[in-house]
């Protein structure tokens, strides 16, 4: 039952905003405006309901003088004065702020956690203040996540718990006042403020809202590389279904498919056919001129490549270059990745160095900015660039020992990286190996399965003088528990079979005993790996899910691509996570987790702590 | 309707009545408690005082007959955040705007009642004033500040009982001679300086006659209705302003066990020899940390007091401290060492607030018992 004061309360609210829509902007009274933004309606809802534009809202109420005052949160209902100046804002009479006369920055943090916006963004705004406190400036953090070391009361000079809206960022600017913004440490969330503040006037450190548009506009992007002549995978834009077939036709298929409107992967896809794509059309996702669909060449079996650069506008150092162990195709936060780049040439890293510093030099970066690449048949491709803190910085900064984030700070205040002792970068002996961490066990009928989509909610790190134990660490700290020895299954699909041949070579060397479906089994077998045929779940029993459930499989590897939920490549992924038996999606993966197998089989892991490595 | 709340010292917070017009005056309080606020309006203890609550919505559970702590308000009167325009309990019978109303109480809503209650923590309890007649903040400044206010006053004889009564478990019962319907054991009178109900309802079930008397009832005739314990209520104001009850508590000190809360506390300090003050703004809610020194115990407890004890005034050879409060170390609680007296500053009767101190009506019992 829903308690009657609840309803009570959302008509009040209901009933306000019918009066405000009949009253329209002329008859926003000051009773009535100020009663609205007491009840919580945003400047935004305001001008929605009034046929009006945020802005006019805005300055009406810089008319009235409607403007939330700060009231500071304590335990005690102010029984007892409290002492951490941690705020929150509300339209009241009294306003407890007490700005200082002190220089400040003020650093937006990146709001409410969520997939592909996750805690790594708040470690570089913590790093962020505690550079400011070094610098001997004050540092004003904004943000709203109390679940996050950003918002402990003691991270920052001042912490303002708010929402990361243009209305609530400008309202504490208009208050404190400070000397610069920092918003390319939270992610995207404040990221997508800063045309807002740029046009009300107010400074953002560090690389400029030009250079952000330019990085982030894909047009004006395009012609960016282009005048680097730098090169991205063949893409194109279609306003129509029939459009997107005709460009898809002339990439060439595989394709990677999106729509324009959306960030972070989602209803992203790789189509290999027309029909693929047709269905895609007709079923993700709605293609018209105000939602037109973007192409992009699906570069198969690449190698991505993460790089994290630092540049004080003049010169640019690589924080690090990262490959990831998945081929291109799976979004970079749900990647495990390798640093140094472990199979890379020397002369393509370098021709990524180069890029990536003509790039910080051409969009005058300050601070931080992150590139993707994939590398395919020596040739290097840009996939996107973030002139913004990555989600890698953390994991670059701990394997490297550079404090990136507040190195970053420091060149975003004017001091030069040369001033600051990082002159060239950093070259490590050691191996670091992120790999993700995904809820899946946490939630009922959700597909494992690695795509576009961002799907991971954490990070672990590993790192050994060797790779292969480097890995196996990591695998162990993100909870995918190493087969030592017993019964691989292996299913493939027939683009897969011939890389997945030194895997179960190797697999089989080292003891395992494969099992496998029909079509991968008579490949292997012909190709002199013996593997025993196993029953697909259509072929009659015992099949692969009894052998499943009799825990009589010790590894899955499985890269089918049946995402139908109903196919029995989704029934054995989900039956592996809920009966714990590692599984992997992709042959590059696989031979990773041959490669700590085989290296666990000579080798103790040793425990030794992170300052030991530097 | 709108309305203003003046200070003594100039201070001017609008907000509007939700209770009709009116106007009245007194000491400007606050209470942190988050529930409560019809023992809170019922509590003879806020008499001349103007209550603000803390807590930003009330009214939300309306009024019942239950949570009457004496039977009328005494508060002049009543400030507060946001006033629910919705009740919504199976207790309630009805809502606190008519409950204040009919009382002729002003309730007044739409305050920063933070800023009060943060000027309140800075300079003090302040004679203040609200009404919705007067908007002139000049004006009401200067009857805020013709206001006498609680200090040396005696706030007592307006809220104790005319007539002796006694207590049944359906409440008050008129008359003298322990005359409750309940044959309890123990025989308590309780000298009434604005009780709490509650208070006569725990020690009903405690298996006690229980008989209220005025304050001003001499010794002589509470001993000769010949009860097994005293027990000496809370109630409003400074206890040095009310004439004679000390002598009377002094007399009856050896005499038969006595148990005092709040006033009763501060009037067994006086009565020992002691002294009292005035706090700066005093304790009134619902979550007080109070150490218990004779055991070690921390028990959270609810308060109401302006005033209280000093302890450096009393001869230690005679009284020892027995209970502290750890917010500011204050004197909470004390027993005497050579007779069967001991008191707290706090309410143990818990309405409303936390059951952690029951335990000391459980003590009182064992010492009637005892004696």
């Amino acid at each position: 039952m829903i308690d009657p004061w609840y309803l009570d309360n959302l008509k009040q609210i209901v009933s306000l905003e019918q009066k405000i829509a009949k009253s329209g902007f002329p008859g926003l009274e000051p009773q009535l405006l100020r009663q609205a933004k007491e009840y919580g309606f945003a400047d935004r809802q305001l001008a929605y309901l009034t046929g009006t534009t945020e802005a006019d809202i805005r300055e009406l109420r810089g008319q009235q003088g409607c403007r939330p005052v700060y009231k500071l949160v304590d335990t005690c209902a102010a029984e007892f004065a409290a002492f951490t100046p941690y705020y929150y804002s509300t339209y009241e009479q009294e306003d407890e702020a007490r700005p200082s006369a002190r220089k400040k920055v003020m650093i937006l943090g990146g709001g409410p956690n969520r997939i592909g916006q996750g805690i790594e963004f708040d470690y570089c705004c913590v790093h962020a203040s505690f550079a400011l406190a070094e610098l001997g400036i004050e540092s004003i953090m904004v943000n709203s996540n109390p679940e996050t070391v950003s918002t402990d009361y003691d991270t920052s000079d001042k912490l303002y718990f708010e929402p990361l809206t243009a209305e609530d960022v400008m309202n504490i600017i208009d208050r404190e006042k400070p000397d610069g913004v920092i918003v390319q440490f939270g992610g995207q969330t404040p990221l997508n403020l800063a045309a807002a503040l740029d046009e009300a006037g107010v400074t953002i450190l560090g690389t400029s809202v030009a250079s952000i548009d330019r990085a982030e506009d894909r047009k004006r992007f395009q012609q960016f590389l282009q005048k680097l002549a730098l090169r991205q995978p063949d893409n194109d834009t279609a306003m129509t279904p029939a459009e997107a077939i005709k460009i898809a036709a002339r990439i060439q298929y595989p394709v990677m498919v999106r729509p324009s409107y959306v960030l972070g992967g989602r209803a992203m896809r790789i189509v290999y056919n027309e029909n693929d794509l047709t269905d895609y059309m007709q079923t993700a996702i709605d293609v018209s001129s105000e939602h037109p669909i973007l192409i992009d060449k699906f570069l198969k079996d690449a190698i991505e490549v993460d790089v994290d650069a630092i540049s004080d506008g003049e010169t640019t150092i690589i924080g690090a270059i990262m490959e990831h162990i998945e081929e291109a195709g799976i979004h970079s936060g749900d990647s495990a990745c390798v640093l140094p780049a472990h199979t890379l040439s020397d002369s393509i890293k370098e021709e990524i160095a180069t890029a990536t510093r003509a790039m910080a030099l051409e969009l005058k970066v300050i601070g931080l900015m992150n590139i993707q690449y994939a590398v395919k048949d020596e040739v290097v491709y840009i996939l996107e660039v973030n002139p913004r803190a990555s989600r890698t910085i953390p994991f670059v900064s701990k394997a490297t020992g550079v404090p990136l984030a507040k190195l970053a700070t420091k060149v975003m205040l004017g001091e030069k990286l040369a001033d600051l002792g990082l002159t060239k970068e950093v070259k490590i002996s050691h191996y670091a190996v992120k790999e993700a961490v995904f809820p899946f066990d946490r939630f009922d009928n959700v597909d494992t399965l690695l795509g576009p989509e961002m799907k991971s909610t954490g990070e672990v790190m590993g790192i050994d003088k060797e790779l292969g134990i480097a890995f196996a660490k990591a695998q162990f700290a993100a909870g995918q528990p190493i087969p030592s020895s017993g019964n691989v299954l292996i299913s493939v699909r027939d683009n897969d079979k011939s890389s997945i041949l030194p895997t179960a070579r190797k697999l089989h060397e080292l003891g395992f005993t494969i099992l496998a479906t029909r079509n991968t089994a008579r490949f292997l077998n012909k190709n002199g790996v013996a593997a025993q045929h196993i029953n697909k779940i259509s072929e009659g029993r015992p099949h692969i899910l009894d052998r499943v459930q009799d825990k009589d499989i010790q590894w899955i590897i499985n890269t089918s691509m049946g995402t139908r939920t109903t196919g029995d490549a989704y029934t054995i992924r989900r039956s592996a996570l809920d009966y714990h038996i590692p599984y992997t999606t992709t042959v590059s993966g696989a031979k990773a987790m041959t490669m700590a197998i085989e290296t666990l089989r000579k080798k103790d892991i040793v425990v030794k702590s992170l300052q030991e490595y530097f | 309707m709108k309305a203003l709340v003046a200070l003594e010292d100039g201070r001017i917070f609008a907000g509007r009545s939700f209770t009709g017009a009116g106007e009245a005056t007194g000491e400007i309080v606050f209470n942190t408690g988050m529930t409560g606020y019809q023992e809170i309006l019922t509590d003879p203890s806020y008499k001349g005082q103007i209550v603000t609550m803390t807590c930003p919505l009330i009214g939300n559970y309306g009024v019942n007959n239950e949570d009457m702590e004496s039977n009328a308000v005494h508060p002049a009167a009543f400030l507060i955040k946001e006033y629910s325009k919705i009740h919504s309990n199976f207790r309630a019978t009805g809502n606190l705007a008519d409950f204040l109303a009919s009382r002729n109480i002003l309730g007044v809503e739409g305050l920063d009642t933070r800023a009060i209650t943060k000027h309140t923590r800075e300079v003090g309890a302040l004679r203040g004033i609200v009404s919705t007649q007067d908007l002139d903040p000049e004006s009401l400044i200067k009857k805020a500040r013709a206001w006498p206010g609680l200090v040396g006053r005696d706030m007592v004889s307006a809220v104790t009982c005319e007539a002796p009564y006694g207590w049944s478990e359906h409440g008050p019962v008129s008359g003298t001679g322990f005359n409750g319907s309940t044959a309890g054991k123990h025989k308590v009178i309780a000298l009434d300086f604005g009780l709490k109900y509650n208070q006569l309802r725990l020690l009903d079930s405690r298996d006690c006659q229980v008989q209220v008397v005025p304050a001003q009832t001499s010794a002589a005739d509470i001993m000769a209705m010949r009860p097994d314990g005293i027990f000496l209520t809370n109630g409003p104001g400074d206890p040095a302003g009310i004439p004679g009850v000390v002598e009377t508590v002094r007399r009856l000190l050896g005499k038969k066990p006595i148990f005092g809360i709040c006033l009763g506390h501060q009037i067994l300090g006086l009565a020992y020899g002691g002294s009292t003050y005035k706090l700066k703004f005093g304790h009134r809610g619902s979550n007080q940390p109070v150490k218990d020194l004779t055991t070690g115990k921390v028990e959270i407890t609810a308060q109401n007091h302006g005033f209280c004890v000093d302890f450096k005034s009393l001869n230690p050879d005679e009284v020892e401290l027995t209970h502290i409060n750890l917010n500011d170390d204050s004197v909470e609680g004390m027993r005497h060492k050579k007779y069967p007296a001991f008191s707290v500053q706090y309410h143990p009767e818990n309405a409303p607030g936390p059951h952690d101190s029951l335990y000391l009506f459980d003590r009182f019992i064992e010492m009637m018992a005892k004696n």
